[in-house]
């Protein structure tokens, strides 16, 4: 992991973060040379022509003003030179800023799309294994705000090559003009980008501190909202508010130290070059009088502090933008670097009209991170499917059921054991080959932003007809409820008037899967959120629709259990027992006690809890 | 996790929620100020110190302009003789550095007292509104929409917040130093300030033009922002799915191509930004060409000298700021105004439930409920969701205190409409409930929520320990009695399944634990606020036949002597209650004890019928 950016004290790191900094830069730089030579150009342009500007005012002061108020007879050549050269430099210093702002803002952009491609890229090909080990939210910021980090120096990065540039030529045309006044300037440039590097070390992480606990007040929130049934039905409310209002006081406590300092340091670093001014002043009119200089150079001078003095505060601003932009960089590029595959061949499942044979073969998982002394979530499960057979996995709750589809679907590989599909091991199979031939539906749905026809074709959304995806839909007990959404397979998921219930969800998944024709079809309490009479209409389908496919249910329900030709019994990641329903019935005393408490309660009806209403 | 989820603060438009759009501005402030009041608290000495720190702008301008006419003996220029006043010189020195130190600190005062007022009143608002959150109904109906109820408390305030902290600053400071600029440059000539003002004024006129252009591009970037953020989500959250049906390929381009649209509209938008930024220098040179071409013949004329020719230079650049920061200014004044409206939107939409303790109305009537079980009863109970039909009609039910009512029908029936009702999620539109006689909206809340709880479908819990979440319920309660709790409910074998026990990191929503395992950890919470009524809307749908029919029977020995309704599709439930209700279309058609309705047929006959086929499977 890369060093948090809370804790990393600024100080300590300052020197490698300039470097890293301008490491990050040469990045960037190499990877669009040419639009940032056009920004440098443009940032150059203005630079150069910003400090044209005083000179400008200079030449006016000095070959059309003074001549002309002392002579008493407009100068009109110089007047007109004056007049031109006031509007030739404002027009190109415009077309430089132009240039410069554009040139820099499609650079940032571009690094930010090339990165957040190569991130999400990283994030389809990594396994499953990695996923787990990185929280979400961390994935969700590496590609969106670390990606931002990295290249906000970007931006004022040509602007801060364009100030040097302007430094370096107000610094030599002062040094033309008048020698001593020139050292005033010296003085005040240095003086104003320093200021503005302390101000930095003191405000980011007073900036730092409020962008966290606006993470912090939106995750309360969040969380809140999401819970609201539960913050309701127990009157939670107002601890709820006072848990929301904890972090917002230490967002404004945050807010208001950030102005604090912004406050001390705003008016400082404006009045600097107003301080340079007025030294300039002083000392021009010692010198103007001693006729070491003239008017017009003591306006130069002066007026150059006040153009210069602001725009040369973007030195502070790129310098200080590189301690999150490294940062920034780094988290990015430690998603980049990850080198992790689950190894595949290149076999492929046959286009079989009959089903998948499966083969499960002493399988043992333990999730990564899990205690060593606590059990594995499996251990030595074996079991085999018959092409075109059905098989239930039965088991208590938290049994290692869900486990044992995601290994099935190979989300993950088992540490030990082996599947085959018809004969194949998973891992000597081709990428994407299982998802060809094998579907699963999961316990909870996922649906995707889009339409319903997206949601049930994915990516074979040109391929389908209508009458397969509604055909899987009437499947799935689901052409019901999409023919009633406002525009059918074209209504978009989450917009008004169409969200849907868990129930609605679970049952697009499985069209999902059915459209899709597969020859393995998994399903992990798929059903759970349905309605049992809905339930068995959508099993019923499903056998008489994919006759020729392989079935593995994970269920509870009898009527589930009834359709399988085998369960698999299990128990704290183990198989008790397998063979028909009515086998395990008479000799797993554990599965009939767990598969037929429904019908014990007419023996129990006279346990004492029965009470007749007073 | 930072800002990664945070919403675009434009996100959503929420149904339900009281709609601000066309309220005036004036309107909409006057609100704000009465919402956070705190906003306007001292403002009198920030803006004094306002108007102070402008002042600070023109300072040098003037001194130029009196060293160069006055220390420099610029009356002279004319004849070519610089005369110093040295006398002159210091004071005007010591006068500017005196202004300059003032100035300075008056605007520290003004950003310091600003910042404070702002973040004090706008943590008020955030408070507030999510207060309010809790009291709105859309939570209870609508899932989808909660990610924009929190970018209101979130985004939107930030919003606010950016405008008034800064633009809004910005925009005073900068009108400020116009004026003051302009009453400089009137007191030297108002010829020249007029060329300086003909130069600026259609800029200014423009402005809005180019605002209303930039609001547009914005918005279009903010839209493809949020497409590209949920994009980007898909891999990371659905990464199972995509996987498990590979469509990785597929999925890339979606999100490249959400990439894409997102960087070339942010270009256009940056585009029409940096032509606007770029205004101000053009008007500026075309300012200063002519405050020196008419500089020059009003000089030669001797109405003007050069120092205050040469100050109008440097005021010229007084202007240019404004200008180029103006589009701006505008662009956040209307967020801020837009993300203001939403807010304030979420506090002037009723409660749709209220508390009596707290309704003026109804304080007369509250009525506390006994800490005995009581009777219940639906009194022509007729409820519609808004712009619905209505799900329940007329209905009429009596239940005696300490009896287990089990609740069943079809989905779609209405039956967890009648749960909802009866501890107030919302209350009928027609008819009354009543427990123990008292209508349960004179009934106030912390009573309410101390004898009735609901366990709902979703167990959910927050990102904490299992203990944590169990005193949900029962802040006080020891770890003694949590334990207590759970052996009650014959679940001790389960807790000795998580490593660490109580102290059990649940995770986020719980999702460390299974579907079922949360639905557990739900009831024994629900257990241990040790309600008089106790309401189960499939609150064991998750968990194995087994352990459902086990902690059925725990529950019954629990609620012993109290009231409890069960909404259930499992028919096992019915089969062990006092009585059961069948709801079928927004009526009850049928109730009694299981095996009368078993014997009377109708609903309940074909329901069961098809329960004990699956059995018998």
């Amino acid at each position: 992991m890369s060093p948090d950016p809370e804790r990393a004290p600024a100080q300590g790191r300052a020197p490698s973060r300039l470097r890293d900094g301008l490491r990050v830069l040469g990045i960037g730089i190499r990877r669009e040379p040419k639009v940032f030579t056009i920004a440098v150009v443009g940032s150059a342009l203005f630079g150069a022509l910003t400090v044209a500007d005083a000179w400008v005012l200079g030449y006016a002061t000095e070959n059309a003003l003074v001549p002309s108020v002392r002579s008493g007879d407009v100068e009109r050549a110089a007047l007109l030179i004056a007049c031109g050269l006031f509007m030739g430099v404002a027009l190109l210093r415009a077309v430089g800023i132009v240039v410069r702002r554009l040139a820099a803002g499609i650079m940032q952009l571009r690094m930010e799309a090339h990165d957040r491609k190569a991130v999400t890229r990283q994030y389809l090909a990594l396994p499953m294994s990695w996923h787990h080990r990185h929280p979400t939210g961390r994935l969700l910021s590496n590609a969106n705000s670390d990606v931002e980090a990295a290249w906000t120096p970007i931006a004022p990065l040509p602007m801060a090559v364009g100030v040097l540039v302007m430094m370096i030529v107000a610094i030599g045309q002062m040094l033309l003009t008048d020698l001593v006044l020139a050292l005033v300037g010296l003085a005040v440039f240095p003086a104003v980008i320093a200021t503005n590097l302390v101000y930095q070390r003191y405000a980011s992480p007073l900036q730092r501190e409020a962008q966290r606990l606006r993470g912090r007040v939106a995750e309360v929130a969040h969380e809140s909202f999401d819970g609201a049934l539960v913050v309701k039905t127990l009157g939670r409310e107002g601890e709820e508010t006072a848990r929301f209002a904890e972090q917002t006081s230490a967002l404004r406590d945050a807010l208001v130290r950030a102005g604090r300092v912004q406050a001390v340091f705003d008016p400082v670093m404006e009045q600097l070059p107003n301080l340079g001014v007025l030294f300039t002043l002083g000392v021009g009119a010692v010198r103007v009088q001693s006729g070491a200089t003239d008017i017009a150079s003591v306006v130069t001078v002066a007026y150059l502090l006040v153009m210069v003095g602001f725009p040369i505060r973007a030195i502070g601003w790129l310098l200080g933008s590189f301690p999150r932009s490294v940062v920034g960089h780094e988290r990015v590029q430690s998603v980049l670097d990850a080198r992790e595959d689950m190894g595949h061949g290149d076999d492929r499942l046959g286009d079989h009209p009959h089903g998948v044979a499966v083969e499960v073969d002493g399988l043992a998982y333990r999730y990564p991170d899990a205690d060593p002394q606590a059990h594995p979530v499996l251990r030595d499960v074996t079991f085999a499917v018959e092409p075109g057979r059905t098989v239930a996995l039965v088991g208590p709750t938290a049994s290692g059921k869900s486990t044992l589809t995601t290994l099935l679907s190979r989300l993950v590989d088992p540490d030990a054991g082996e599947i085959r599909y018809d004969g194949i091991p998973l891992p000597a199979m081709a990428r994407g080959a299982i998802a060809e031939q094998v579907a699963v539906v999961p316990q909870s749905a996922f649906l995707f932003e889009g339409t319903v026809r997206f949601n049930v074709a994915l990516d074979a959304e040109h391929r389908l007809s209508d009458d397969e995806i509604w055909a899987a839909l009437r499947a799935a007990q689901a052409d019901g409820f999409v023919a009633a959404l406002p525009r059918g397979l074209d209504s978009t998921l989450g917009e008004r008037g169409t969200s849907l219930s868990g129930g609605q969800r679970q049952r697009l998944a499985l069209a999902r899967a059915l459209v899709r024709r597969p020859r393995l079809l998994i399903l992990d309490d798929a059903t759970s959120a349905v309605d049992p009479e809905v339930e068995k209409r959508i099993l019923a389908a499903i056998r008489s629709r994919e006759g020729g496919a392989t079935l593995i249910v994970v269920a509870y329900r009898l009527a589930t259990i009834a359709l399988a030709d085998e369960v698999v019994h299990l128990d704290e990641g183990r198989v008790i027992d397998r063979g028909t329903h009515a086998d395990l019935l008479a000799r797993d005393a554990a599965y009939a006690d767990l598969v037929t408490a429904y019908a014990e309660p007419s023996s129990a009806a006279a346990t004492p809890g029965r009470q007749v209403a007073p | 996790m930072s800002g990664a989820r945070a919403m675009p603060a434009a996100v959503g438009d929420v149904e339900g929620l009281t709609n601000h759009e066309d309220t005036p501005a004036r309107e909409v402030l006057r609100r704000g100020v009465e919402i956070s009041p705190q906003l306007t608290e001292g403002i009198r000495l920030t803006v004094a110190a306002a108007v102070v720190a402008s002042i600070g702008r023109v300072v040098v301008p003037v001194v130029v302009q009196q060293t160069i006419d006055r220390g420099l003996g610029g009356a002279d220029v004319g004849s070519g003789q610089v005369s110093v006043e040295p006398t002159f010189l210091v004071l005007l020195g010591l006068a500017a550095a005196v202004a300059i130190a003032v100035t300075g600190y008056a605007s520290y005062l003004m950003t310091a007292r600003l910042v404070g007022a702002v973040e004090t009143g706008l943590a008020v608002l955030r408070d507030k509104a999510f207060r309010h959150v809790h009291d709105l109904p859309v939570l209870a109906q609508d899932n989808e929409r909660r990610g924009a109820l929190v970018s209101r408390v979130t985004g939107d305030v930030d919003q606010i917040s950016r405008f008034l902290s800064f633009s809004g600053i910005l925009a005073v400071v900068s009108v400020g130093q116009i004026v003051l600029a302009t009453v400089v440059m009137l007191v030297y000539d108002w010829r020249l300030t007029l060329v300086v003002w003909l130069c600026f004024a259609p800029l200014f006129a423009s402005l809005p033009r180019f605002q209303a252009r930039l609001a547009s591009a914005y918005t279009v970037v903010r839209r493809r922002m949020g497409t590209m953020l949920a994009q980007i989500a898909e891999p990371v959250v659905g990464a199972a799915v995509v996987r498990a049906h590979a469509i990785e390929a597929h999925t890339q381009e979606r999100i490249d191509s959400a990439i894409d649209d997102y960087r070339s509209a942010s270009i256009s938008a940056q585009a029409t930004t940096a032509v606007t930024f770029s205004l101000g220098g053009v008007a500026a040179g075309a300012a200063n060409a002519g405050v020196i071409g008419v500089g020059v013949l009003l000089g030669v004329a001797g109405s003007i000298t050069v120092g205050e020719v040469i100050a109008f230079a440097f005021l010229v650049n007084l202007f240019v700021g404004p200008v180029q920061m103006g589009t701006q200014v505008l662009t956040d004044a209307q967020n801020a105004l837009a993300s203001w409206r939403r807010v304030i939107g979420i506090l002037d939409t009723p409660a749709d439930v209220t508390d009596p303790a707290v309704d003026p109305a109804r304080t007369d009537g509250a009525t506390d409920l006994p800490s005995v079980p009581v009777d219940l009863a639906f009194e022509g109970v007729t409820y519609a969701y808004p712009g619905g039909p209505p799900v329940l009609r007329d209905i009429d039910l009596a239940i005696a205190a300490g009896t287990r009512v089990a609740v069943v029908g079809e989905t779609g029936s209405g039956k967890s409409t009648l749960a909802k009702l009866l501890v107030r999620l919302m209350d009928p539109d027609e008819g009354a409930v009543r427990m123990g006689g008292t209508d349960l909206r004179d009934v106030p809340f912390a009573s309410l929520r101390r004898r009735v709880v609901m366990v709902p479908q979703e167990g959910f819990l927050f990102d904490s320990s299992l203990a944590a979440n169990l005193r949900y319920g029962a802040t006080s309660a020891s770890d003694e009695q949590l334990l207590e709790a759970i052996a009650q409910l014959d679940l001790d074998d389960w807790l000795a399944t998580l490593p660490e026990g109580l102290q059990h990191p649940v995770g986020q929503r719980g999702e460390a634990l299974s579907a079922g395992e949360r639905q557990l950890v739900a009831l024994i919470r629900a257990h241990l606020a040790d309600p008089t009524l106790l309401v189960l809307d499939e609150a064991t749908s998750a968990v194995d036949p087994r352990l459902e029919v086990r902690l059925g029977r725990a529950l019954e020995r629990v609620m012993t002597g109290r009231t409890s309704v069960t909404i259930a599709h499992r028919l096992s439930t019915a089969e062990r209650a006092d009585e059961v209700v069948v709801v079928d279309a927004g009526s009850i058609v049928q109730r009694g004890p299981h095996e009368v309705l078993v014997a009377e047929g109708g609903v309940y006959g074909r329901l069961h019928a098809s329960w004990q086929a699956q059995q018998d499977a």
